[in-house]
């Protein structure tokens, strides 16, 4: 064995080493909510509704890890089905409730503000499911929805799944950064 | 130009290794780093794929010391189910496409062109192509597995469990990607075998006095090109699924989950002789070198090989009988896997009967092959078990098979394999290997292998099932789990002991000269390790154990022109001299090939666009690989 | 010897057939391998040490090719009787026409659903991890999966089939000893395969049919207020999301039927016992008892938790 494959095969320890400290979080399975921060944005607001259209919620840093990671998004498209949210929403395209697809949101289409639309509902139809759905879940849900209409990374963007399709795979959606809608929520 | 013209026929005595100086200079490789990197010659890449195939061997045995250490006891908290989950899917996948296949082509890519006394290896760029590609195709894999990206599905990766909505995120990916690297560098190097075999070997040696270690490289070889078609489609259709949604495996659309397991294990069982046929060729040419005689019933032993590697192909169903298949059906791949016992039986025997018959001579080699007779006829014996569908349905998928398989891969194995390595290592290196250090190395080896795997039948049957993190207790599984866990502790002394040894002799070990063993073989009929152009003349045989008919002088041909690189073609059956070939000269193409193609692979992983947009450097590099050149030596026509 | 999750003892006349045929391997197999052990010892006993120097044999080989003969015609002699004995075994295996209780199971990441199938509607019922079979009857089981493939295995009773999505295989089973056995997933499906087990109960006929009786009802009355609140708690909160209690308002189907929990032996498909202190822990954090299963650590007051488990323990 000649010197060069002692140097290479150094040069592939330390490059795993290397890699491995910088590991990123893209594809960790995480089973439980990340601590509360403890003055985080999660105290107590009982909506992120605001008076004037331009005051966004402050951001949740928790949303930029559900929303980047494969395995949160994968959980919440299960629990999107399982908690019956295509009941209304279809596959994301809408239904008796509005699409989630498009890059139209009535109530912001950040992560945290998509956490807050599932934690406390809206007016015309969307129940609160604070106290049904636990913290983690609602995230993940939240991380799903986001990746329905492109805007989650897309290495960690679900694929099709097992069963009967009705849109592309989420990985081949094209992002669609969200548009606050400025029209009234029909009556 | 005729055939006669060009090839001299005066037989005359000679040393293999004293080559005119032009003779060196023609195969000789650049100086320095860039030699190295640009290198086609078979014994350099052999020597690299070994020695990569062996860290692989290492990592993915440390990957298992690490699984036996969590389940050392019930409920142990050492790791969670994802990591162990990533670690057995690592272990299983480097084993398998990262050391057993690539280790034995890596040996049969040094020793092949020799023992059949040839110049180099047929088509040696794709050779030196292959070996990067495996190269890069196994580092990926690793990085990934760092990055916390390493498969999670095991190294079968049954689907759906394999589908992106079961495995989210770039693991099964990676893994998908990973075999594809593996299976473009085992088919290269077997069509190399297959042509180095077939048309290159020495004047004389017709088919019947072929080694038997190249007879059974010829049959692995045929196995790889057909068993790695249906991986690679396998693999293919499951990229496709996960990358841009195809539905194959997609049960509610109308693909079907046991498609993969029907596709994998077609390729999946015969991978298991292709990594056991060659193992029996290293049995045999140890069992004949050390007995001193001519292998007991050769003919008998071709012919074991050969309906191995056939019925290799016509069992895979029974890795499948719990899925509930047709029950006829299933009795067919019974008396199939049952069949496949017959030529294991006749080449024990006959490797038994050619030791009691001859004047055998005790070193480590032999002690592996006594290792590999008294483990691996215990795992075929489980194999003949497992074949029988109602007893696999209970011990299918428990420790049992762990046991089976590993008494099959590391019996039948790792080994001859390291039986291999003290027999051949001085051919590789000028040295011999510590008696004393491979003595050791053998018993720890054996006794840990034992120690470990033995408790493992006993398990399966009283009901622990594979590739679970852990355990409830209570059960009466603690202690053989304890017992197994501290004998893969002294394989890993055992295998630490080989490192040391190897290490130890390069430097200071026993010099071996041509032919330390008196092998009959034509490898040894070279100096060790063998000058650039292996031979000085061409070598001819006269019987199939050359060295001990002639073994004053081999005769040998002269004509093969000396500057430039030139082999001689002789007829794939009776061996007559027919053409001289001219090969082509070091290059850096294969290397920066093997980069495109990496690129367009795991490109493809992130984006399916880069199917199409990898193709274009990869199009830039084979354009300058086969780039016509006029002082590519090899490349000049016989017409001049 | 543990007797529980064991192919060694037979509670079946399926797993006692292949108990046959396993018995009839070792006759032919062990006697093999002893053959070529004392094979090898031979040639180790006769072999000298010699110098590498000597020069090579050349022995007439006529004895040794009637061994081989021989030793063919014994290996073929071995592989008939094994193969024609693994055949007969085969078909003994294959499910008849006619059974007289019909289970249903569908594999989840990581939990069996069990339906007892009855021609009878009103004699349906859904259970999970957790068999129940009567002596000595001829039970159909058929498998389904809802995700991955998993593999049903209770080794004291058959051999394992594979619950494959788009398929149904039917297994049958006879006991014919009664007592508990073990069962645990048999094919990796993921994260926690290890923490897949259920736990069958062969019972006489009497004990059966009760049993069965006692499935098929709604909940029973709640013995306490701490079990109210409970319940209370139950059906307003996360719990009704995925699971169901019969007879009340919670009735999702993404996790086991709970109607009759406190029957039932163990938790998590036999991740843990049945009892206050391991329940108590498991409603706490599920993701310490059995990390990446589908139900959520939630955040529950402390006299949340003790509600809880006051209710779910009174689901008998």
């Amino acid at each position: 064995m000649s010197s060069h494959c002692r140097n290479s095969g150094r040069l592939l320890f330390i490059l795993c080493v290397i890699v491995y400290l910088c590991a990123c979080d893209r594809e960790k399975r995480e089973y439980r909510t990340a601590p509360l921060p403890e003055n985080g944005p999660h105290a107590e607001t009982l909506s992120a509704l605001q008076p004037g259209a331009s005051a966004p919620p402050a951001s949740d840093p928790r949303g930029r890890e559900y929303e980047n990671n494969a395995y949160h998004i994968n959980q919440g498209e299960r629990l999107y089905r399982w908690f019956n949210c295509n009941g209304c929403h279809a596959a994301g395209g809408g239904d008796i409730g509005p699409a989630l697809m498009d890059d139209q949101w009535r109530y912001g289409g950040n992560i945290d503000q998509i956490y807050a639309t599932i934690m406390d509902g809206r007016p015309f139809g969307m129940p609160s499911f604070r106290g049904k759905i636990p913290d983690t879940q609602a995230w993940e849900i939240a991380a799903y929805v986001r990746a329905l209409s492109g805007n989650v990374p897309k290495d960690a963007a679900p694929s099709r799944r097992e069963g009967m399709s009705a849109t592309p795979p989420l990985s081949q959606t094209p992002k669609q950064p969200p548009k606050n809608s400025e029209q009234e929520p029909p009556h | 130009m005729s055939i006669e013209q060009t090839v001299n026929a005066n037989v005359k005595p000679q040393t293999f290794s004293d080559g005119s100086p032009m003779l060196a200079s023609t195969w000789s490789d650049a100086p320095g780093f860039w030699g190295w990197l640009t290198t086609i010659d078979h014994k350099r890449i052999g020597k690299r794929y070994i020695a990569t195939a062996f860290v692989f061997f290492v990592l993915g045995g440390l990957l298992a010391l690490a699984m036996r250490t969590q389940l050392i006891k019930p409920e142990n908290g050492l790791m969670g189910p994802d990591r162990y989950n990533q670690l057995f899917s690592m272990h299983g996948t480097s084993m398998m496409f990262l050391f057993a296949v690539p280790i034995m082509e890596a040996v049969a890519v040094y020793i092949v062109p020799l023992m059949v006394g040839t110049r180099n290896i047929a088509f040696p760029r794709l050779n030196a192509f292959s070996y990067w590609v495996y190269l890069f195709g196994g580092v990926m894999i690793w990085i990934a597995f760092a990055m916390n990206v390493g498969p999670e599905a095991g190294w079968f990766s049954y689907v759906p469990l394999a589908s992106s909505d079961f495995s989210p995120g770039k693991r099964t990916d990676f893994w998908a990607q990973m075999i594809t690297f593996t299976e473009v560098s085992a088919l290269a190097i077997a069509v190399e075998l297959v042509a180095t075999i077939l048309k290159t070997r020495a004047p004389g040696m017709t088919l019947a006095r072929m080694p038997l270690f190249v007879w059974s490289m010829l049959v692995t070889s045929f196995m790889v090109i057909f068993a790695m078609p249906a991986v690679m489609l396998s693999s293919s259709f499951l990229i496709a699924d996960r990358l841009v949604g195809t539905h194959f495996y997609n049960a509610a659309e109308g693909g079907d989950a046991l498609l993969w397991q029907h596709l994998f294990w077609f390729f999946g069982h015969p991978e298991v002789y292709i990594i056991f046929l060659p193992a029996l060729g290293m049995v045999s040419s140890i069992v004949e070198t050390f007995s001193r005689r001519p292998i007991f019933a050769r003919t008998a032993m071709t012919l074991a090989l050969i309906a191995t590697g056939f019925f290799a192909f016509g069992l895979w169903v029974h890795h499948m009988f719990a899925t509930g298949l047709p029950a006829l059906g299933n009795s067919f791949y019974t008396a199939a896997s049952m069949v496949i016992a017959i030529p294991s039986g006749v080449q024990i025997f006959a490797w038994i009967a050619t030791i009691g018959s001859g004047r055998p001579y005790f070193a480590t080699p032999l002690l592996f092959v006594f290792g590999f007779f008294a483990i691996f006829v215990l795992g075929g014996l489980t194999g003949v078990m497992l074949a029988s569908v109602p007893l696999d349905l209970q011990v299918h998928d428990t420790y049992f098979v762990v046991a089976h398989f590993h008494y099959v891969l590391i019996g039948g194995a790792v080994f001859p394999l390291f039986g291999a390595f003290y027999y051949w290592f001085p051919k590789f290196t000028g040295r011999m290997l510590d008696e004393t250090l491979g003595k050791w190395n053998f018993w720890l080896f054996f006794v840990g292998f034992n120690v470990t795997f033995f408790p493992m039948h006993y398990l399966g049957l009283i009901g622990m099932p594979r590739r679970v993190y852990t355990y409830p207790t209570g059960l009466g599984w603690d202690i053989w789990n304890l017992i197994a866990t501290l004998g893969g502790y002294v394989i890993g002394v055992s295998v630490l002991i080989f490192i040391v040894n190897v290490v130890r002799s390069l430097r200071n070990g026993a010099l071996a000269g041509d032919n330390p063993w008196h092998a009959p073989s034509l490898e040894w009929a070279t100096s060790s390790p063998p000058p650039s152009y292996n031979f000085a003349a061409i070598p001819c045989v006269e019987s199939a154990v050359p060295l001990w008919s002639s073994r004053e002088e081999l005769p040998a041909l002269s004509g093969v022109r000396e500057d430039r690189r030139e082999i001689l073609l002789t007829r794939a059956t009776d061996a007559e001299p027919q053409i001289t070939w001219g090969m082509p000269a070091p290059s850096i193409w294969p290397l920066v090939s093997s980069f495109a193609v990496t690129l367009l692979f795991i490109w493809s992983i992130f984006d399916s666009w880069g199917v199409i947009w990898g193709t274009l450097p990869l199009a830039v590099a084979l354009t300058g690989w086969f780039w016509p050149r006029k002082d590519d030596r090899g490349l000049k026509s016989e017409k001049e | 010897m543990n007797a529980l999750q064991s192919a060694l003892a037979p509670a079946a006349d399926q797993a006692q057939a292949i108990d046959g045929i396993w018995h009839l391997m070792l006759w032919i197999c062990v006697p093999m391998y002893v053959l070529v052990l004392i094979g090898m010892a031979v040639v180790i006993l006769r072999m000298r040490r010699v110098a590498p120097e000597f020069t090579p044999a050349t022995p007439s080989d006529t004895q040794i090719s009637r061994g081989l003969t021989l030793w063919v015609i014994v290996i073929v002699a071995g592989l008939i009787v094994l193969t024609l004995g693994s055949f007969f075994v085969d078909r003994r295996l294959i499910p008849g026409a006619q059974a007289d209780v019909n289970i249903r199971i569908t594999a989840q990441q990581w939990w069996w659903r069990v339906e007892y199938v009855s021609a009878d509607a009103s004699q349906r019922f859904m259970t999970a991890n957790e068999l129940h079979l009567p002596l000595g009857k001829t039970v159909h089981i058929d498998l389904m999966s809802g995700d991955v493939i998993h593999s049903f295995w209770v080794p004291n009773l058959s051999g394992k089939r594979d619950l494959i999505p788009g398929r149904t295989n039917t297994i049958e089973l006879t006991p014919r000893q009664l007592g508990t056995f073990r069962g645990q997933c048999a094919e990796f499906c993921g994260l926690q395969h290890a923490k897949m087990a259920m736990l069958v109960f062969v019972d006489n006929e009497n004990d059966f049919k009760a049993w069965w009786q006692r499935q098929v009802q709604a909940r029973n009355e709640l013995p306490s207020d701490v079990a109210k609140q409970g319940e209370q708690l139950f059906v307003s909160s996360t719990c009704a999301m995925c699971h169901t209690v019969r007879g009340t308002t919670a009735g999702s189907l993404a996790g086991p039927d709970l109607t009759h929990l406190a029957s039932r032996h163990t938790l998590a498909a036999g991740a843990l016992p049945l009892n206050a202190g391991s329940l108590a822990a498991w409603l706490a954090d599920p993701q310490q008892q059995k990390p990446g299963t589908n139900m959520p650590t939630i955040d529950l007051e402390p006299d949340q938790l003790n509600a809880l488990v006051a209710y779910l323990l009174s689901l008998k």
